[in-house]
């Protein structure tokens, strides 16, 4: 008896797989281009305007809640697995192969932990300050541009947008830092925003100097303008002189090490979430791992060319928003190796490299790109 | 093209965001344990009794580097709206404008720095 011919038709997990293949290697712009529109239509007819964008607003928050929840899971691990293989140890590897379920571990812990309210503390500025800190994180994200026409929204005033959002989480931690009634949590809130504010000044004159190169100050304009050639060295010299500026003042304003005084545990216990427990803790937590990712992804998108590929790999085709998450996960293995390569800084040491160096040469940074864009303007 | 075009969409986002939140409080609350005693109720500070006012007098310093952070970044404002026209139509006579505005900027760091404003002590 001969066997039946084999049918030519994959196995139906094989089929998936390649469905799910051929689903990753989708650009963003057709996910925006045809599902945006097509929402659009079919509800246009039932919906007022308002409700259509209503509609398309929650999707969009449905997105990115689960963007957040994933990108926070993969970096809390992210982060523990980096210390420990820098210190010569393992990391987390109880729970789950390879302690891949670890955060979900915590998630279900920090649930069933008491939400404390001290007594003596400023009770509804108290309550408020997490969402401040998460509020600030959310706007930023929603201009990120993942991939060509794939953002929540693309603002014409972008950068500017992200600045002033972004400084909303420094109120969050004097709110914290105020309310919570305790004299390490105010010490640690100021320390931390004097800090933030300091450094906001060197990486808002870098991102002029990216604005002034690209004539634009829309975040999916600058991208675009990086088709040609990454802003690291199609700004010569001072693209790679910006870029550490910016990634210098970045990993400052979201108080990393070597820049985390404020939460320096020996002097200040926690700093301004000290009084802070459970749900409400892991929201500054979460706030914290995201701005990292922020300031990662700002990196990858104002001086390495954003969701655009490299050069002579655009012929690979590979997607826009796997070169984005390739190029801020880089940025964020960074700013990790930062943490255990530089020793904590003093606080005059601090402000002295913020005012005495940082800024100076940020300006001089800003001229420079200006003669360079005179250069070129013919 | 993005998702939302407009502000009202951002803003709905936004409430959506915090609404989602405040259900994970809700949760932890609902969960969470709730035995308070006059222990937890204290300004925590590593186990010790706690000495002195909670709010406790601190450094002008602070007060000092947000003023001087105010200024500058009024400044840095001052330059956006100008740079952004810079390229598209001011062209090289803008880049001499631009170079006598960045100078007075320069110059009152300069200063700064010579009066010890950016000591820290």
């Amino acid at each position: 008896m001969t066997p039946a011919p084999l049918p030519l038709v994959p196995p139906p997990a094989f089929r998936l797989g390649a469905f799910l293949w051929k689903l990753v290697l989708t650009p963003g712009a057709a996910l925006s281009g045809t599902v945006a529109p097509a929402l659009r239509a079919a509800l246009g007819p039932h919906l007022p305007p308002a409700g259509v964008e209503a509609v398309l607003a929650l999707l969009c928050f449905v997105a990115m809640s689960g963007f957040v929840t994933v990108t926070a899971l993969v970096l809390t691990l992210a982060e523990r697995k980096v210390a420990a293989f820098f210190q010569n140890r393992k990391g987390p590897n109880r729970v789950g192969p390879w302690g891949l379920l670890q955060p979900i571990a915590d998630v279900v812990k920090l649930l069933q932990k008491e939400d404390t309210v001290p007594r003596a503390a400023d009770r509804p500025v108290f309550l408020l300050a997490p969402f401040m800190a998460m509020a600030a994180t959310y706007m930023v994200l929603a201009v990120l541009p993942f991939d060509r026409g794939l953002a929540v929204t693309d603002l014409d005033l972008g950068v500017l947008y992200i600045t002033a959002v972004s400084g909303l989480g420094v109120l969050s931690i004097l709110m914290a830092g105020w309310a919570s009634a305790n004299k390490y949590s105010l010490l640690g809130g100021l320390r931390s925003a004097a800090q933030i504010v300091s450094y906001e000044l060197s990486p808002a004159l870098v991102v002029l100097s990216v604005v002034l190169f690209s004539g634009t100050l829309s975040v999916q304009g600058i991208v675009e303008r990086q088709a040609a050639g990454w802003n690291l060295w199609a700004m010569g010299p001072m693209g790679v002189v910006g870029m550490l500026i910016y990634l210098t003042a970045g990993t400052a304003e979201i108080n990393r090490a070597p820049f985390d005084l404020p939460e320096a545990e020996s002097e200040l216990t926690a700093g301004y979430h000290t009084e802070y427990s459970g749900m409400r803790f892991s929201m500054f937590q979460l706030a914290e791992f995201m701005n990292m990712f922020v300031v990662a992804a700002l990196t990858a998108t104002l001086f390495l060319g954003g969701w655009q590929p490299l050069g002579p790999l655009a012929a690979l085709h590979i997607p826009g928003y796997l070169w984005f998450f390739g190029k801020s996960g880089a940025m964020v293995f960074v700013i990790m190796w930062f943490r255990w390569t530089f020793p904590r800084v003093r606080v005059d040491q601090l402000m002295t490299l913020e005012w005495k160096i940082l800024l100076p040469l940020s300006f001089l940074n800003l001229i420079g790109v200006a003669l360079w864009t005179a250069l070129g303007m013919k | 093209m993005a998702f939302t075009v407009t502000v009202m969409g951002l803003l709905i986002f936004a409430a959506a965001v915090a609404a989602n939140f405040a259900g994970m409080i809700l949760t932890s609350t609902i969960l969470g344990p709730k035995r308070r005693n006059s222990v937890k109720d204290q300004p925590f500070e590593c186990g010790s009794l706690p000495v002195g006012p909670t709010h406790t007098r601190f450094h002008i310093r602070f007060y000092l580097t947000a003023i001087l952070f105010l200024i500058f970044d009024i400044e840095v404002v001052f330059l956006y709206p100008f740079i952004t026209i810079l390229r598209p139509e001011l062209g090289v006579t803008g880049l001499w404008i631009m170079g006598a505005f960045l100078a007075v900027l320069v110059f009152g760091l300069a200063y700064e720095w010579r009066r010890g404003g950016m000591e820290w002590d």
